[in-house]
């Protein structure tokens, strides 16, 4: 078996970020890691939306970045901390719109390792040097320079290494331009590993320690170390040195050092600082298990005169904090509470006026700043106040309320599915393509989503029309006009014309011929309109005057009729139904001439394209036209041979319509667009060829089926874009993004006629007509190709468990560790023994959406059973557990013994603690569905001794995996009944799949058990195990003997048990032969093959074995949990196993990934890759140059079309994406 | 002669990549080690970092705080040395 892996949303968690000019201009842009890839996102100043430029694959797992500019230099480079044991820096390159690695140097070994540097980077500030540090011990300085001809150089590395030292932070120190200083937060553990009684750990000191660069003596050493507070976490810049510029000190340098609950500042030769974090008031908090405040995120925004900070909490308070200096010293450090946001592993200040939270999880936010807290009544606290600037003693902690946003507000939001906890794919709606439903997030923010593929369409106006319409039009009545003025609707026996301004009105005066229905409209030169009708073609001046061209008259007296007609600013065409062609084109006095000879092409013409005029051009030297006889020919519009055929291509059935547009795209032609010949036929297929601007030979056909009905295209202008939409029984786009071409579904309405559409209120448009009404939309978002319908959810959800019944409900259980429920809330409240005044509630009546849940310590547990609707987007019913119970895991489980009536179980403990894993109870709640599944109603529920992680229907009865436990239970009047049990698993049951008497489990930590059910003993009986241990998190069964796992450690593998055993297995009636055999290596007397294994980067969530297109194979769908959704495709011929195999081979050496992990390495990073080939990496062979491509496809006996077409038909044929 | 050289060729190797055991390692040392390794590992892999903290209902923040304080001594102090 092999697979192939195709990634259909990459992961959103975003891991980094920094702000820099990367561009080299002014404008500001902010680079993210995201999984294992790098975005740049450049953020419109004006309209505050965030537009994504570039996004690119790094092939590793990309752990720090951060940004440096050479003194002097207008342009930010970019560096790469990852898990190439490699730092590599990278310039964006404007021209290629790329990351360009412009320095690579090794260091040590590969992966995340403790001693291997890649965790934390620092860079100096004025940028001449980069610190990259290990978790222990390593660190190593690089100097950064230019040489001679300007060029960025860097140096070898310089060891700054402290043993048996753990590092928590790094940063720059600021010092102007004396020598690089680099401040790192550290605790030596020697001492302690060496002292039994345990002293030696008590007094371990976190230490503060300055490593300066020497740049005259090319030397790294240790200037100055403090001891600082144990507790202490993050390290944040403090900007200094003397300002040649300003003649003053930009600040006193030092850093900010921020422990649980203070931030003090220090420096060498500086008298410390400290102020305390306000706290949130909460008057329920247990005060003996609280802990203190951590600082997550923090960001310096240095203005003209003056600086300051924004540090985020873990609660998400944003404080912002001030230093008051005269010269170099220090003289009050201030806090003061600013806003609240979701919590950020980054956060970025652009100078225009934003903020760019980079929340840990779920979406990402942009906000604008309105003030910067300067002018509000809320308390600031100072160091001064305290004595001895509050280093003395620990100052007391302050009390506020946090409030709703005062000093931002948001303008943009990324969404992202960031984490995926579960999915299932189901087809409520009985689409072509599945749905996918998953819960994502975490905390208040958490949301069912229904995913479906397409592009999302936003309707902005819907009206009725008095007929049915069979074209739509809008136009420009000059070619400089901004808007479109005029829209025309033709009609059997008429058309109408309505005028765009304040309200849409129709026009009496337009000079289009009404009492006829209209075959075209075209805004033509500079300032004129045109109207083709079956008899002929108006040219419709700017001062109205009309100039028409009759279609001539047969020898009977009998006109002839337009049939077929296109149209450019300059070219006009138009078919006769004698099989005719006519062709005008404009000359320089803006009058349409009739080129003397007519064409005549021997079957009746169906259809006509040409292309745009090209911007300063005369005319497009080609035209299409498609004939009855399933043809269509290239005819050439050139003066030297004008009306002369040039080709001809067969099709399998008569065309309905043609659409010739230019588009980019790079995988054919990096530099230029590319002419694109687009035919739609009868049957509903649509066929993509390339015109050849030379010959005009028409290449590399790509076929694909559409919908039901013919095929009808339009051109059409998306996100200023030429895209072409492709109208059948469901409505498509094809446009190209980030410069590559994409085929996708419009999520609307079917369409019968659409046009562009540009008014002030809606420049970027479409109108269409649906039916009899007219609607006016258009298509948001062209980088997400998944539609999200969303529902809000309490708490984190932990398992989503559906109907089979009825598809379009969910059953999800929630549970939140550490927060309040409201029934425990409400305890301790009447524990205070008063009423609380409305200024002493403090936190207790914020929305957890926007600040978060009531924090309370470990052990307290939040949770529900919800109830979904996902075609209605709605919650049907919602059920808040009681006593400290928290629900883990849910099925969905007809019973036998309740006539195979489906119940919901649900899997619960009390009292639970994560680590150790211990609860106080734990139990099966049985539900019975009410109101057609919409509602639950407890039957009973019953004790168990361990957590239940996994439950499944079984033969009409419920298996549970309780701990080590696989226990068969039966439904009974007031419990369930226990029928039969196992106990010899390793560690606990995650995950439980079935078929007939074959059941598998997925272990915690030791992979996938298979277990025979021997109905008449009464036997559960494991006669096969896996040989590598394997933190399951998910796995399914593909057929009887094969099962796909995930784990946690980001591995996708499959495993077949031997066709032998399998059948023994089956023969063996009672299951005595199998229970006496001898164990084999300490487990199971049979083991499973590997057959493949894949590293997927990210902990695989949820697995399902799914057909994603109407009529499609079955591919494994996996999401991961930053929200990653990929497909596994099986291979069916061995002859594209090795094409592809090859071509990957390839590609690895070609394609040096850009933080310099070896590909093979990076996909075998746990377990040697075997049987997978990476589709991700296959489809960056479009994005090398012309010469590589050719020279790879040689080395596979094909041309680089055949090759990209085959990529692009895996990705179709078999996901439709 | 030759054995000392190996000696501290072998001492050198240790000290330059921690984490590596040795013949004569105890079970504090290796567990230890073992605890290191995979505290830093968890911090290194940002999906595992997230693992852990969905699971627990902490920030991420958090998470890779107490795991770099455990670093420190993740399994308890050492055992009392044997005399011999």
């Amino acid at each position: 078996m092999h697979l192939y892996n195709l990634t259909l949303q990459p992961s959103s968690n975003v891991i980094a970020s920094v702000v820099g000019q990367f561009s080299g201009v002014k404008q500001q842009e902010i680079v993210l890691a995201k999984g294992g890839r790098i975005e740049l996102l450049r953020p419109d100043t004006q309209t505050g939306k965030i537009v994504t430029v570039l996004t690119q694959e790094a092939f590793g797992v990309i752990r720090s970045l951060t940004s440096f500019r050479l003194t002097g230099g207008t342009k930010d480079y970019l560096i790469v901390g990852s898990d190439s044991g490699r730092i590599v820096i990278l310039e964006y390159v404007t021209k290629t719109n790329t990351f360009f690695k412009l320095h690579q140097e090794t260091f040590g070994r590969s992966g995340s390792r403790r001693i291997v540097p890649g965790q934390y980077l620092a860079s100096d500030p004025k940028g001449r040097a980069v610190l990259i540090g290990a978790v222990e011990k390593s660190k190593l300085v690089y100097i950064l320079n230019r040489d001679a001809a300007a060029n960025l150089t860097i140096s070898s590395p310089l060891e700054a290494h402290r043993p048996n030292g753990i590092i928590h932070s790094i940063v720059g120190v600021d010092v102007g331009f004396e020598n690089p200083l680099f401040a790192s937060l550290e605790v030596d553990y020697s001492e302690s590993d060496q002292d039994p009684t345990g002293e030696a750990f008590e007094k371990a000191e976190k230490a503060l320690t300055y490593y300066e660069l020497d740049l005259g003596l090319n030397h790294v050493v240790r200037r100055w170390s403090e001891p600082v507070d144990p507790r202490s976490n993050l390290l944040i810049q403090v900007p200094g040195g003397y300002n040649q510029n300003t003649e003053r000190w930009d600040g006193p340098s030092g850093v900010l050092v921020c422990s649980e609950d203070y931030i003090t500042y220090k420096h060498q030769g500086q008298n410390e600082h400290r102020v305390p974090i306000p706290r949130r008031l909460n008057p329920i908090e247990n005060e003996n298990e609280r802990r203190g405040t951590l600082i997550v995120a923090s960001v310096l925004h240095k203005m003209k005169n003056a600086f300051f900070f924004l540090v985020q909490t873990e609660d998400g308070d944003l404080f912002k904090i001030t230093i008051d200096h005269e010269e170099e010293d220090v003289k009050a450090v201030k806090i003061k509470y600013f806003d609240t946001v979701p919590v950020a592993t980054g956060l970025n200040i652009l100078r225009a006026g934003f903020l760019f939270v980079a929340s840990e999880f779920g979406s990402q936010y942009l906000y604008s700043f309105q003030k910067l807290g300067d002018d509000d009544d809320l308390p600031e606290y100072s160091s001064q106040d305290y004595p001895g600037n509050g280093a003395e003693e620990l100052p007391e902690l302050p009390f506020f309320t946090p409030r709703p946003l005062e000093n931002l507000i948001q303008v943009d939001e990324m969404v992202s599915l960031d984490p995926i906890l579960d999915a299932k794919v189901l087809n409520p709606l009985g689409a072509d393509s599945p749905q996918i439903f998953t819960v994502c997030g975490r905390g208040a923010r958490s949301t069912f989503r229904m995913l479906r593929h397409g592009l999302e369409v936003q309707e902005a106006v819907s009206s009725d029309l008095p007929g049915v319409p069979n074209a739509v039009w809008t136009t420009r009545l000059r070619k400089e006009d901004e808007f479109d003025s005029y829209i025309i609707l033709s009609f059997v026996n008429g058309t109408l014309v309505l005028s765009i301004g304040e309200t849409i009105e129709e026009v009496s005066d337009s000079g289009f011929l009404t009492s006829s229905p209209t075959l075209a409209v075209q805004q033509l030169g500079h300032d004129a309109l045109l109207q083709v009708h079956p008899l002929g073609v108006r040219h419709i001046l700017a001062d109205k005057m009309v100039n028409e061209w009759a279609t001539p008259t047969l020898p009977n007296g009998e006109p002839t009729t337009i049939v077929a007609t296109t149209s450019n600013e300059r070219q006009v065409v138009v078919a006769l139904s004698s099989n005719e062609i006519v062709y005008f084109e404009l000359d320089m006095d803006g009058q349409l001439n009739e080129y003397q000879e007519r064409k005549g092409m021997g079957a009746r013409v169906l259809t006509m394209s040409m292309a745009e005029c090209p911007e300063g051009r005369q005319r497009t030297p080609y035209l299409a036209v498609g004939c009855e006889d399933s043809t269509v020919r290239i005819i050439s519009l050139d003066p030297d041979s004008t009306l002369a055929s040039i080709s001809i291509q067969a099709l399998t059935a008569s065309p309905s319509s043609i659409c010739v547009a230019e588009m980019n795209d790079v995988t054919i032609d990096r530099n230029h667009p590319t002419l694109f010949v687009n035919i739609g036929l009868q049957n509903g297929v649509l066929l993509r060829t390339v015109l050849d601007p030379i010959s005009g030979q028409l290449t590399d056909t790509r076929t694909r089926f559409l919908g039901s009905k013919p095929v009808r295209l339009v051109r059409v202008k998306v996100q200023g874009q030429s895209s072409v939409l492709a109208l059948s029984s469901r409505s498509w786009l094809s446009y190209a993004y980030q410069s590559r071409m994409h085929f996708t579904p419009l999520i609307f309405e079917t369409l019968d006629h659409a046009w562009t559409f540009s008014a002030e209120l809606c420049p970027e448009g479409l109108i269409g007509v649906i039916g009899s009404s007219l609607r006016i939309f258009t298509i948001p978002f062209l980088g997400t190709k998944l539609k999200h319908d969303t529902i809000p959810l309490s708490y984190t959800p932990r398992c989503l468990a559906s109907n089979p019944d009825k598809p379009n409900l969910a059953y999800i259980v929630e549970s939140e560790h550490r927060t309040l429920s409201p029934e425990a809330k409400t305890k301790r409240l009447s524990e205070l023994g008063r009423e609380l005044k409305p200024h002493e509630r403090g936190v207790l009546d914020l929305d957890p959406a926007e600040f978060g849940f009531v924090r309370a310590e470990a052990g307290q547990w939040s949770s529900c059973v919800r109830v979904v609707d996902g075609v209605a987007s709605q919650t049907t019913f919602r059920l808040e557990l009681e006593g400290n119970e928290a629900a883990f895991t849910a099925s969905i489980v007809p019973f036998s013994a309740a006539n195979d009536e489906p119940h919901l179980v649900v899997g619960s403990a009390v009292d639970t603690y994560i680590s150790p894993k211990a609860c106080k109870a734990a139990y099966i709640s049985v539900f019975k569905l009410t109101g057609g599944g919409r509602g639950l109603e407890l039957v009973h529920k019953t004790e168990v001794e361990d957590v239940p992680l996994a439950l499944k229907p079984f033969q009409g009865k419920l298996l549970a995996g309780i701990g080590k436990t696989l226990r068969l239970y039966d439904l009974g009047k007031k419990k369930l009944l226990r029928k039969c049990e196992n106990k010899n698993f390793p560690t606990a049951i995650v995950s439980l799949s079935s078929q007939g008497t074959r059941i598998v489990v997925g272990d915690m930590q030791e992979s996938i058990l298979f277990v025979t059910y021997k109905p008449n003993e009464g036997r559960l009986i494991i006669f096969a195990d896996d040989i590598l241990p394997k933190w399951t998190t998910c796995a399914i069964m593909l057929d009887y003997e094969t099962v796909a796992v995930g784990d946690k450690f980001g591995n996708l593998s499959v495993l077949r048990l031997d066709a032998a055993v399998s059948k023994s297995v089956e023969e063996d009636p009672t299951g005595l032969t199998i229970l006496h055999e001898k164990p084999y290596l300490m487990g199971a007397p049979n083991k499973l093959n590997q057959l493949a294994h894949y590293f997927v980067g990210d902990v695989v969530t949820s697995l399902s074995k799914v057909s994603l297109v109407a009529g499609g194979r079955e591919v494994v769908m996996y999401t991961g949990l930053s929200g990653t959704v990929g497909t596994l495709i099986p291979f069916v011929s061995k002859e594209d196993v090795d094409t592809l195999s090859t071509l990957e081979m390839h590609l690895r050496q070609e394609n040096d990934s850009i933080v310099g992990r070896d590909h093979l390495a990076f996909r075998g990073s746990y377990v040697p890759v075997k049987s997978v080939i990476d589709g991700d990496l296959c489809e960056t062979f479009g994005l090398l140059t012309q010469q590589k491509q050719a020279s790879i496809a040689d080395e596979l006996d094909r041309k680089p079309s055949e090759v990209n077409k085959k990529l692009a038909q895996l990705r179709e044929a078999n996901t439709g994406f | 002669m030759a054995a000392d050289l190996r000696q501290s060729q072998l001492e050198h190797l240790h000290s330059r990549y921690v984490g590596t055991i040795h013949p004569d390692i105890n079970k504090y040392d290796w567990l230890t080690n073992q605890h290191r390794d995979t505290s830093a590992s968890i911090i290194g892999h940002p999906p595992l970092h997230s693992y852990m903290a969905l699971a627990d209902g902490e920030s991420k923040a958090r998470v890779k705080f107490e795991l770099c304080e455990r670093m420190l001594q993740p399994c308890g102090p050492p055992p009392e040395k044997e005399e011999d």
